[in-house]
């Protein structure tokens, strides 16, 4: 739904003489219909001028961006200033913001009719729509207040009725739920979900917060220093030994007991999390096993449980047990080694 | 001088000044409300970036504004004649007052509209409106209490320049002061004239602010900006975080 690909941004500073900030690097995006793409990262990372190159409120200084199908960037033409096929693209993709960017001049009812305005409705059909999707975001009684009279969640989805007002079928979220209460971001992003499902709507999202991933996204990039560093679905995340998002997503706690312990990161994904392994492992080597830290929770809609475990021993003496967690179907990382180094054990 | 003597003097005097300050106001809303908008929109960074245009735009107005306003009189007699066939009396007036009102607005305007939150103009172009809806949905009406508070300070402006229209044969309050009050010493017509002018300018001022504050409430702006603002710099240090 969303593909871009070798996304450039360089920003020349005014005056500076060639001083550059590179804040994309050859980005390659690919979002999926209908899916939720969460794009984290901290800030400077480049995540904002990610999602402004979707809608190519940034213009890109390279690469290409499509979205449904249309290249975005072959219609931005030369100058500054947006083209009418560019805009028309626009309308079809929505977008909400961290700080709302209500008009405080308007009723909540003529915020979410600007974009009709824009598009040219009639007034009868301007506020027909505009008063269904209040609806949908549970702000009917709403729809005569100021923005100044609403709290931060009920803004925000005010900003998301907005954002449906042209029937999109993609949803860009620039840390939509950055200005929120924990409570708050939790209705928000149930909201979010909600839509998505009911509307088939593709969500590409870009948040700080790994709550936010872990609780509505279907996939995730971790974006560093404006390069993509990892993505994919969760459950790929998930399986992909040393994944940095993954032992994010699913942090488990715990240190070595001592220097000639080894220490391993032991993921339960569907089947697996049913069998007695640790048990089984430690009658078949009789070894002593000490559980470091242990947590199942859902990631992604997924059930996913993690231990880390400490195995008697430096990593040679423990080739054997770890071959034997990962034949139990197991993704297994050891700590302190590279992932290949690990492959290679394994052998 | 008598009452009687002194009241068709002042009547006239209040009509001529509210006629040269009336009309002077409105062109230099109608000439200073674009101008300011586009010196913001031609601002590097703007939406109509030219970097050229805003420097000469800007020098023009600086220049304009920082002139006496009697030799700008002096100066525009030549095009106050083109314009309106004569250069005495109030219509004469009205030009010199207009022009030297419209840099003085537009630079009013120009930070009114600065004031607007750039993320409501990356909003309206992300749903696909041009620079045009920009002005129209966005820059104007979200801008539109210190636009009102900008023309109040502009009338009180041209009040005070409307005082040097007399040179000129326009008339007006200013004009009876100095001729009445300080060339002839009827001290009580001056000061006659400076209470009128006090309780006009305030009304003015009165008029002007309450009806900025009615729009402010009406869009909920009371304490709300502030805040705003508040939470924007605390969630931009949590980002770090």
């Amino acid at each position: 739904m969303i593909t871009t690909t070798g996304l450039t941004k360089i920003y020349r500073a005014h005056r500076s003489h060639g001083r550059e900030v590179t804040a994309l690097d050859g980005v390659d995006l690919h979002v999926r219909e209908g899916e939720v793409y969460g794009v984290i990262g901290q800030s400077g990372a480049g995540k904002s001028s990610l999602i402004r190159c979707v809608n190519l409120l940034e213009r890109p200084t390279a690469g290409t961006v499509t979205v449904a199908g249309q290249d975005l960037t072959a219609l931005a033409g030369r100058g500054p200033r947006a083209g009418k096929e560019l805009r028309q693209a626009r309308s079809r993709i929505g977008m909400v913001f961290q700080h709302f960017n209500l008009l405080s001049s308007r009723t909540v009812q003529d915020n979410v009719e600007l974009p009709l305005e824009i598009l040219g409705k009639s007034g009868k059909e301007r506020s027909r729509k505009a008063l269904e999707l209040l609806d949908l975001v549970g702000l009917a009684d709403k729809a005569k207040a100021y923005p100044a009279q609403l709290s931060g969640g009920q803004k925000q989805r005010v900003g998301i009725a907005r954002a449906l007002a042209g029937d999109p079928k993609v949803l860009l979220s620039d840390e939509a739920t950055s200005a929120l209460d924990p409570e708050t971001t939790r209705s928000i992003l149930q909201l979010l979900r909600d839509l998505n499902r009911q509307l088939g709507l593709t969500v590409l999202l870009i948040t700080h917060e790994m709550d936010v991933v872990k609780s509505i996204c279907d996939s995730a990039a971790l974006m560093e220093q404006g390069r993509i560093v990892e993505s994919g679905t969760v459950s790929e995340l998930l399986a992909t030994p040393g994944s940095e998002l993954a032992s994010a997503l699913f942090p488990v706690g715990g240190e070595a007991s001592g220097d000639d312990r080894t220490v391993v990161d032991v993921t339960f994904q569907g089947e697996a999390a049913t069998q007695p392994v640790i048990s089984q492992l430690s009658r078949t080597y009789n070894i002593d096993i000490s559980i470091l830290g242990a947590a199942i929770d859902t990631v992604g809609g997924l059930q996913v449980g993690r231990m880390r475990i400490e195995l008697p021993g430096r990593y040679e003496d423990n080739v054997v047990p770890i071959g034997f967690l990962r034949e139990q179907g197991l993704q297994i990382d050891v700590l302190g080694q590279e992932p290949v180094l690990l492959k290679e054990g394994a052998k | 001088m008598t009452w009687s003597e002194m009241q068709p003097l002042l009547e006239q005097a209040c009509w001529d000044t509210l006629y040269m300050v009336g009309w002077s106001t409105l062109i230099a809303v109608v000439g200073g409300l674009p101008l300011g908008i586009l010196l913001v929109l031609t601002d590097r960074g703007g939406l109509l970036q030219n970097v050229l245009a805003n420097k000469v735009i800007g020098q023009i107005v600086n220049v304009a504004r920082s002139m006496p306003f009697i030799i700008l009189m002096v100066a525009l007699m030549s095009f106050t004649r083109w314009v309106t066939g004569t250069t005495i009396g109030r219509e004469a007036a009205i030009v010199p007052l207009a022009i030297g009102a419209i840099p003085f607005f537009a630079r009013l305007v120009e930070t009114a509209v600065r004031e607007v939150d750039g993320g409501l103009v990356e909003a309206v172009q992300s749903m696909g409106g041009n620079t045009w809806t920009v002005v129209r949905k966005v820059l104007v009406p979200e801008s539109l209490p210190s636009l009102i508070a900008s023309t109040t300070t502009t009338i009180v402006a041209l009040i005070g320049y409307s005082a040097m229209a007399g040179t000129v044969g326009a008339g007006g309050l200013g004009d009876i002061a100095i001729r009445y009050g300080y060339q002839r010493f009827e001290t009580e017509l001056m000061w006659l004239t400076v209470a009128i002018l006090a309780v006009v300018i305030s009304l003015i001022q009165f008029a002007g602010d309450y009806a900025a504050r009615s729009l402010h409430r009406r869009g909920g702006h009371s304490g709300a900006a502030p805040k705003l603002r508040l939470l924007k710099a605390s969630t931009a240090t949590s980002k770090t975080v």
